[in-house]
């Protein structure tokens, strides 16, 4: 070994490390990588390939050509399919213009175009997953009160108590939840778009997602008890109702009933 | 006679030689009312009221008033399983499980609602035709106290079932307790019994909502009638209708029938909402946990004035000597409000100073007859106008796509600039409609008749109008300006104080400018001339 270290400094050692390393790395590749998926992983690439050419027409003028973010964009890298799904998936992508806030809108690409992108992203780095209909299953996993309980300590503050969304700073605003799809909102809590944080695996859990998603699904179904809901957005519409509508029935009535002793 | 005016009249003779009844009842049921339906704001108020007892008390048959921590194990699914008070769970077991309790609820929660909406047109009415001038000031501010009683009450209420929603609401009430200097601090404490949100405030505002506040508001709205009763009623001024007499219909039978009729209108378009329209959902609220909040949580209307007010204070926070004082909260939670409503006490004293009129008043006023008084009251409605849209500015941001920013920065400027731009405008519609009387008086209706007389020329025929009319266009009276004496009695120079000053230049703002109504001699020249 002594003899071997003798020699470190020589001008050909760098050059002779750098080779058996690079040989190593070339073995243990093709010695480790399976082989014997090679037709899968064409059919793959084939579908990452046709999200690359989707990607560099639509998104690329934003996001950059190999999806490393710009000014106006950020990057790609490490936002998974779920976030693609997401974005693109509800429309919200590609942008219609740049206002404070992307909405949804009808989607520009059909379900195979946002897989292809949604597979070109994810190729590209690791990250969320598109959850599949197993994993979705929140009439059976969720719970309906711990899900109330999870949503009001949680969601409530932007979406409002009821999932009927609410206004943030700046013209922002949190949409409402209502009528919208369970892999949506679920896709929404794993990826943490625009304004909303990331509610990770390790903070809420999927049962614990499922749980929230039942609640909401609750209150979308929920017939109106005690009658026409007013919007559920609290005080605000009741007293617009108790002034025009209460208020005014009994103004009116007042004046039939002055009229009628002339 | 009948069978049954007999024994209709020995019942009467029975209770009256018991009594004495009789006297006092044939004296004050012929008492006359005048007529007119804005007289009847007030009632729908009081009959709201009585509303409000008989279902408040149908409430507290299924209310626990405690905090006590329980599971809730009701039939309403979405709750099942969680902690919560037991205020809490017996409001929602009140609105699910007992017959009656939901409508009971919704009535009880629309009817404060129109009591308090009720209150501010009935004052609005009192206000704008002056109805408040001597001899009527002490009632005045007994209105202005029932007025904030019903906003303590209604808040009181509003917090008890001890939802997301209300213990939010008691949230700020109590940031707003602590923001008082010195004693703030304290205050709460006493209050809450120790930290928020305590253990024991829900038992305490409750025999404050239920027995404290609505005892004090009866006897003021007992005071507040019997002013009237004694005082008679104030009227619209009109032929045959002087500060000596009252023109109208007899209490009974007319005013029974029609009171009487009237309340049951009133509880019925209650019931009719409280049955319809769901109000407070507190199951969907979920019940109170001090680190939970909903978005777009407001109080009811009669405090989103106030909440407005909170929403747009800048930042302004001093430190000193080692203690906070929050000007953020102080200034709209506190000093604004009490300023609003000192103002509004004081308003008929204020008036009468700078008049100078101490004569007794039972004859109304038009509103633009007094171009001042409606201008000062439509800056004072602008101004809460204001607050209460921003009170709202989150639900206004996300329904017309505003920016809850702008909405903020509208608000603030707004409410500086708006009211005195209202006073302007009114004042100049009140001079505005004096002009078209004068007009009206001088040269007829406008008959919409139009003639082309021989040379071409248009013109529209104007109909005389009747004496009648006339005497209801021409009968107030147009106060002077009171002017700086700067001579005494002898005719010795004097300096007028500050306070004459002061008082001088605010009449000159008051009266200064008017719109003389005609005389008898205008009328006369113009018959004896061309026409």
């Amino acid at each position: 070994m002594k003899k071997i270290l003798r020699h470190r400094r020589h001008p050909i050692a760098h050059f002779l490390v750098l080779g058996i390393a690079l040989l190593a790395i070339g073995f243990g590749y093709t010695l480790l990588s399976p082989s014997n998926a090679a037709v899968a992983t064409n059919a793959r690439s084939q579908v990452v390939e046709e999200g690359r050419q989707i990607f560099l027409k639509g998104c690329s003028s934003c996001h950059g050509i190999n999806a490393e973010g710009a000014s106006d964009a950020p990057t790609l890298l490490g936002v998974g399919a779920a976030s693609v799904d997401f974005q693109v998936g509800t429309g919200r992508m590609p942008l219609a213009n740049t206002g404070v806030q992307a909405m949804r809108k009808k989607p520009v690409y059909n379900a195979e175009e946002t897989a292809a992108l949604a597979a070109y992203v994810a190729s590209l780095s690791t990250g969320p997953a598109i959850p599949n209909a197993a994993q979705l299953n929140y009439e059976r996993d969720g719970n309906i009160a711990e899900g109330g309980e999870l949503f009001r300590t949680n969601c409530a503050m932007c979406h409002n108590y009821a999932g009927q969304g609410g206004a943030l700073t700046q013209g922002k605003y949190a949409p409402s939840l209502m009528g919208v799809e369970v892999k949506t909102m679920y896709e929404a809590m794993l990826t943490g778009p625009q304004s909303m944080p990331v509610f990770g695996d390790r903070a809420i859990t999927p049962q614990q997602k499922l749980s929230m998603i039942k609640f909401l699904k609750g209150i979308e179904a929920e017939k109106g008890q005690g009658g026409f809901s007013l919007g559920k957005v609290g005080p605000v519409t009741e007293g617009l109702v108790a002034w025009v509508l209460g208020l005014g029935l009994l103004i009116g009535v007042s004046v039939w009933l002055g009229a009628k002793s002339k | 006679m009948t069978t049954g005016k007999r024994i209709g009249g020995s019942v009467a003779n029975f209770v009256d030689e018991r009594t004495g009844a009789g006297r006092a009842l044939k004296k004050n049921l012929g008492k006359v009312f005048p007529d007119h339906w804005s007289f009847m704001l007030g009632e729908v108020a009081m009959y709201s009221f009585v509303i409000l007892l008989l279902s408040g008390t149908f409430l507290t048959f299924f209310f626990v008033p405690s905090q006590e921590e329980i599971i809730y194990q009701g039939n309403y699914a979405p709750l099942s399983g969680l902690s919560m008070s037991q205020a809490y769970a017996s409001t929602v077991d009140m609105s699910f499980d007992v017959r009656g309790g939901m409508l009971m609820r919704q009535v009880h929660h629309w009817s404060a609602l129109i009591f308090l909406a009720a209150m501010v047109v009935h004052m609005m009415r009192v206000f704008f035709t002056g109805a408040y001038r001597k001899p009527r000031e002490f009632n005045w501010i007994i209105g202005v106290g029932l007025l904030t009683l019903g906003i303590v009450e209604g808040f009181l209420g509003y917090s008890l079932p001890d939802d997301l929603l209300s213990g939010t609401g008691i949230r700020i009430a109590e940031a707003i307790i602590q923001a008082v200097p010195l004693v703030g601090t304290y205050v709460a404490f006493f209050l809450f019994g120790g930290g928020f949100p305590g253990t024991i405030f829900i038992s305490r505002i409750y025999t404050i909502h239920v027995l404290l506040v609505p005892g004090i508001i009866l006897a003021l709205i007992t005071a507040h009638v019997l002013l009237v009763w004694f005082q008679k009623h104030t009227q619209y001024p009109g032929p045959g209708r002087t500060e000596k007499n009252v023109v109208g219909f007899p209490l009974l039978p007319v005013y029974m029938a029609k009171a009487g009729g009237f309340f049951f209108i009133v509880f019925g378009i209650t019931t009719f909402l409280g049955a319809v329209a769901s109000i407070n959902p507190i199951w969907l609220y979920g019940p109170y946990n001090p680190s939970q909040i909903s978005a777009g949580s407001q109080p009811d209307w009669y405090m989103g004035w106030l909440d407005g007010l909170v929403r747009m204070a800048p930042n302004w926070e001093t430190h000193a000597f080692g203690h906070t004082v929050s000007w953020n909260i102080l200034i709209p939670g506190l000093i604004v409000p009490g300023i609003m409503f000192t103002g509004l006490a004081l308003w008929p004293f204020i008036e009468s100073w700078v008049t100078g009129d101490k004569r007794e008043h039972h004859l109304l006023e038009r509103p633009r007859n007094a171009p001042t008084r409606t201008a000062v009251g439509a800056m004072a409605l602008t101004f809460t106008m204001v607050t209460l849209i921003n009170g709202g500015n989150d639900l206004l941001a996300i329904t017309f796509d505003l920016s809850i920013n702008q909405i903020m920065w509208f608000s603030r400027i707004g409410v500086f600039v708006l009211p005195p731009i209202a006073y302007f405008v009114t004042k100049r519609i009140c001079l505005g409609l004096q002009h078209k009387d004068r007009d009206t008086v001088l040269h007829g209706r406008e008959s919409g008749r139009l003639v082309m007389l021989p040379s071409g020329e248009f013109i529209e025929v104007h109909e005389p109008i009747d004496q009648y009319a006339r005497y209801s266009l021409t009968n107030h009276e147009q106060p002077e300006v009171v002017e700086l004496q700067l001579e005494d009695a002898h005719g010795v120079a004097r300096p007028g104080s500050v306070k004459e000053k002061i008082r001088a230049r605010l009449s000159r703002g008051m009266y200064g400018e008017q719109v003389q109504k005609p005389t008898e001699k205008d009328l006369l020249e113009l018959e004896d001339g061309h026409h």
